[in-house]
């Protein structure tokens, strides 16, 4: 499906998988009374937090996540993925996502979808605030000419 | 038992998601925050469908007691906006901008395209680490 205006926009694709993230969070918070929040779980499965949702959920969640994908894959071919051209991106952003995320309790996952749908008013700033800091990001890395997409 | 299979195919699913939705393409990530540039709405519509579908969650889950595979419900129940969400969430999105990857697209990625994810993962959980330092030398000082 086209969007016109937006030649390389996929909003019947986007939609169809952001369904499917809702229903996973969905299923973690009726079934298991959790919130689905990838940056948490992935803090405590690696040992870097004590607290909060048990070793095995977190765990088990990114195990299922790695599956979710392979198996994707292996029915729908290569995830189209064109990664940035420097490691120097990938390294710098990597240490402000990590550093960012146990800062501000959260990432896309836990504030953006979690949070925003429960309307809970700290993961509605956090959301705002990320998504202005990211056009921010991005328009200053093109106004300097590092631009890579 | 049951528990852990819906813990799986919760994580499952979520995987299979974000490989559908162009999560998982750092340039299409980059795309959607690029509204100064050839902006691309995609991600919007991933937004769209994932919080539909938890607003009915939540509404579900404010009427029951308990879930369906645990004893009781652990929510964040803060409410609280301070120096550390703004600050947090601000590097969050400057991350998030520069690689066009957030946690789960990225760990998701790891079985996909390790050779750039990895260094990515890496550096995360290098930041993840860093954050509980920073906060004991605050407490020391």
């Amino acid at each position: 499906m086209l969007l016109s205006g937006f030649p390389a926009a996929q909003p019947a694709a986007g939609f169809a998988g952001g369904l499917l993230i809702g229903l996973a969070a969905a299923l973690m918070l009726l079934g298991i009374g959790r919130i689905a929040g990838i940056s948490g779980m992935t803090a405590r499965a690696t040992g870097l937090e004590r607290g909060g949702t048990p070793w095995a959920t977190a765990a088990l969640f990114l195990i299922g996540l790695l599956l979710g994908a392979a198996i994707f894959e292996t029915v729908a071919g290569p995830v189209e993925a064109r990664f940035p051209p420097h490691i120097g991106w990938l390294l710098a952003g990597g240490v402000l996502v990590g550093f960012g995320a146990r800062l501000g309790s959260g990432c896309t996952s836990g504030h953006g979808v979690c949070g925003v749908s429960r309307l809970s008013r700290r993961s509605l700033v956090a959301t705002a605030i990320f998504m202005a800091s990211g056009i921010a990001s991005v328009a200053l890395v093109n106004a300097l000419g590092g631009g890579w997409s | 038992m049951r528990k852990a299979a819906l813990i799986m195919l919760s994580g499952t699913l979520f995987g299979a998601g974000l490989a559908l939705s162009g999560m998982m393409d750092p340039a299409r990530v980059r795309g959607f925050l690029d509204i100064f540039g050839g902006w691309d709405p995609t991600l919007g519509f991933v937004m769209a469908g994932a919080i539909a579908v938890m607003g009915i969650a939540w509404w579900v889950q404010r009427r029951m007691s308990a879930p369906i595979a645990n004893a009781t419900f652990h929510l964040p129940d803060t409410q609280r906006i301070d120096g550390r969400l703004i600050l947090g969430a601000a590097l969050f999105g400057a991350g998030w901008g520069l690689a066009g990857l957030c946690p789960g697209p990225a760990i998701a990625s790891l079985i996909t395209n390790i050779v750039p994810a990895a260094p990515f993962v890496a550096a995360m959980l290098a930041g993840m680490a860093l954050f509980p330092l920073i906060e004991r030398c605050k407490g020391a000082s």
